[in-house]
């Protein structure tokens, strides 16, 4: 890694890279260390100190990891610097339920022994997998990571893209790619549209201390406000990822800590003992967001640039670890034969390649969020009904298990544990 | 006097130039006029890649693993294989008959910083001149020669001894008829319509006759098939439709 003050660019000429990539973070730093392994001469530009964001004050939500993401960041030299900070997940237990009541008598079992006794993913905290890839990064060569630092502007040419860092620095690469998260501004400045509505719900996060083992099991219950997730942590913790109207989840991080402990303990009941909750809550504003296309001649969008979905399947992380994996795949074959890797005709492969798949995803969470988030007696039974009739048929419930653990589809090289 | 006559072709280029720039931007359009070429444009740039690897036994982990040979891409067209080839760091030749396809060509090698030699020439006149390469790409382009025959010995003495022939055409087979010629041009709009003569396709037999009469080696043949599932390209045993074929040009015996 380099320092920016060593580059000797601040005015005369660019410095020259393959692919410039904007943003350093869950879908940036694993497209870089993806390409630094095919063979490009990467650059990271990111707005954020490299010491701050793996603070745990930072960002305190917890990621799921499907069993082929995990693979891929296996083979980029990243899982190995946080196995003790990985949670399997061995079951996903999803209730529909009323907050102060039992859950409801029909419900969705995935009990992994079904698919062949692999774990169904695991669970990470997002610091720990900022560390990991920060220390993936030290490992690897051709990656030049510019932090803090920003785009000012950037230019779209024939042959090339230049672009210009607040710091004063020239890039020049073939590629600028756009992993600079739901406002980005490589999308936005290139003219590209989105599609989308919010929700109106924030998702509340923050992390609990239970008295008793979660077995890893990963507990979803499916709340008139919105979905509610108990999401095992290493150790005795659990990551609670809850989703309420916007103003009521104002409310509720306005509160005491026994006053939040006791509505947690109202929607998630006893089974884990008693438990308070520990270290600072956040909340993200919810929205359904997918932009219309993913490339520009020399512009590509990866993870949520492209597309910022409902986070009740905890597979944000997953899908923009595929559109990392997809582009590394095309960009490293269009390479190999000559072909131009900022072309549109290189980069519609890509778009191809995820767009439907994202797409999908999108609209099925979206479509179960709507159907869950409300309380009318007949959808509830019919909800109920729903859920065990998939519990019911064993090829429907494995092959939403398959979904979930990222192997089902056209899986690119680094999903499948292929050299690039 | 002098002065003037060059402001006057200077401004003729320009707009010449930006004629040529507005085409090669259509040949160079993923979704334009080019579509089926830029789909099928990846797999046969693999197998020429893998065939010249093997071939000379280059160095396959290299970016430019084609640095110090020349080839020759005949019916180069807007360039689409002369830019790859050159990426791979071959030395390049791009020859077409149609001045409008070398002019494009040129407008766009030259926006992408690439250097190549084009020319509006034919193999006949190129051969005359005596120019010799060590790879000869002759891509979709016997089923629009008139004399194929005559064109197949013209690069054949254009191939060094040691050098290595590609030939990429369509069969003349019933089933080529329904996909390139119904099919493409005429269902899927793919190409327009007259752009093939089904009468000078030509059989994978009576290619690999002509090309061994002019002393060279035939050495590999593929079928090239389409999945309109996934919408590519890949190698086959089918060589019901399009195909390749690979010949090298044995050395003298020492």
């Amino acid at each position: 890694m380099g320092n920016p003050l060593d580059f000797a660019s601040m005015s005369g000429d660019p410095t020259k890279f393959d692919v410039i990539i904007a943003g350093g973070g869950l879908a940036g730093l694993p497209l870089a260390l993806a390409l630094a392994q095919g063979g490009f001469q990467v650059a990271v530009v990111d707005v954020l100190d490299p010491a701050v964001d793996v603070d745990p004050e930072f960002d305190g939500r917890v990621s799921s990891i499907a069993e082929a993401s995990l693979r891929m960041l296996g083979g980029l030299g990243v899982a190995q610097h946080m196995q003790e900070h990985l949670q399997p997940i061995n079951d996903i237990v999803v209730t529909d339920g009323r907050p102060g009541e039992t859950a409801a008598p029909l419900f969705l079992h995935f009990d992994h022994t079904e698919i062949g006794n692999v774990p169904l993913g695991a669970m990470v905290e997002n610091r720990h997998l900022r560390v990991a890839l920060r220390k993936a990064l030290a490992n690897s060569e051709g990656v030049t990571l510019m932090a803090p630092d920003r785009i000012v502007s950037f230019d779209v040419a024939p042959s090339h893209v230049s672009v210009t860092l607040g710091s004063g620095i020239l890039l020049e690469g073939a590629l600028l790619v756009g992993a600079d998260g739901r406002r980005s501004q490589i999308r936005q400045q290139s003219d590209i549209q989105t599609v989308g509505w919010s929700y109106g719900q924030s998702g509340i996060v923050t992390t609990v201390e239970h008295a008793l083992p979660h077995d890893g099991v990963a507990q979803e219950y499916f709340l008139p406000s919105g979905p509610f997730a108990v999401l095992p942590m290493v150790g005795n913790r659990s990551s609670l990822v809850w989703t309420e109207e916007t103003e009521l989840a104002d409310a509720l991080l306005g509160l005491d800590d026994e006053g939040f402990a006791a509505e947690c303990a109202k929607r998630f009941g006893p089974y884990l003992g008693e438990m308070k909750p520990v270290g600072p809550r956040w909340s993200y504003p919810l929205s359904l967001q997918l932009a219309r296309d993913y490339v520009r001649p020399r512009i590509a969008l990866v993870g949520d640039a492209a597309h910022g979905i409902h986070p009740l399947a905890g597979q944000g992380l997953n899908l923009g670890l595929r559109d990392v994996a997809a582009l590394a795949d095309v960009l490293v074959d269009a390479q190999r034969v000559g072909l131009d890797i900022g072309a549109l005709v290189t980069l519609h492969r890509y778009e191809r390649w995820r767009r439907f798949d994202n797409v999908s995803l999108a609209v099925a969470c979206d479509g179960l969020n709507r159907l869950f988030s409300n309380d009318v007696t007949p959808i509830r039974l019919l909800r109920d009904m729903g859920l065990g009739l998939v519990n019911r048929i064993g090829p429907a419930r494995r092959l939403f298990m398959r979904l979930a653990g990222g192997g089902v589809g056209d899986l690119p090289r680094l999903m499948k544990g292929e050299p690039l | 006097m002098i002065d003037g006559a060059q402001s006057q072709t200077s401004s003729v280029d320009e707009d010449e130039i930006a004629r040529f720039s507005a085409m090669a931007a259509e040949w160079w359009d993923p979704a334009g006029k080019f579509a089926p070429l830029h789909k099928f444009n990846p797999t046969r740039l693999a197998f020429v890649r893998d065939q010249v690897v093997n071939h000379f036994g280059l160095d396959s982990a290299k970016t430019a693993p084609f640095e110090g040979l020349s080839l020759l891409d005949i019916g180069c067209g807007g360039g689409l294989l002369s830019e790859p080839m050159t990426r791979l760091g071959a030395s390049v030749i791009g020859a077409d008959a149609g001045e409008a396809n070398i002019k494009t060509a040129s407008v766009h090698a030259s926006e992408q910083g690439l250097d190549i030699d084009y020319r509006v020439t034919t193999a006949e006149d190129l051969a005359a001149s005596g120019a010799q390469f060590d790879v000869i790409l002759n891509m979709e382009v016997i089923e629009h020669v008139a004399d194929r025959d005559g064109f197949l010995v013209s690069c054949s003495q254009m191939l060094k001894p040691g050098g290595i022939l590609f030939c990429a055409t369509l069969n003349r087979s019933l089933k080529a008829f329904g996909l390139a010629i119904v099919g493409a041009e005429y269902i899927l709009r793919w190409l327009p319509r007259g752009t093939h003569d089904w009468n000078k396709f030509i059989t994978p037999a009576e290619l690999f006759r002509s090309i061994e009469r002019t002393g060279l080696k035939v050495t590999q043949e593929t079928g090239v098939t389409y999945n309109p599932l996934s919408d590519r390209w890949s190698l086959s045993t089918d060589m019901g439709v399009n195909y390749m074929m690979v010949a090298t040009k044995p050395k003298p015996a020492a």
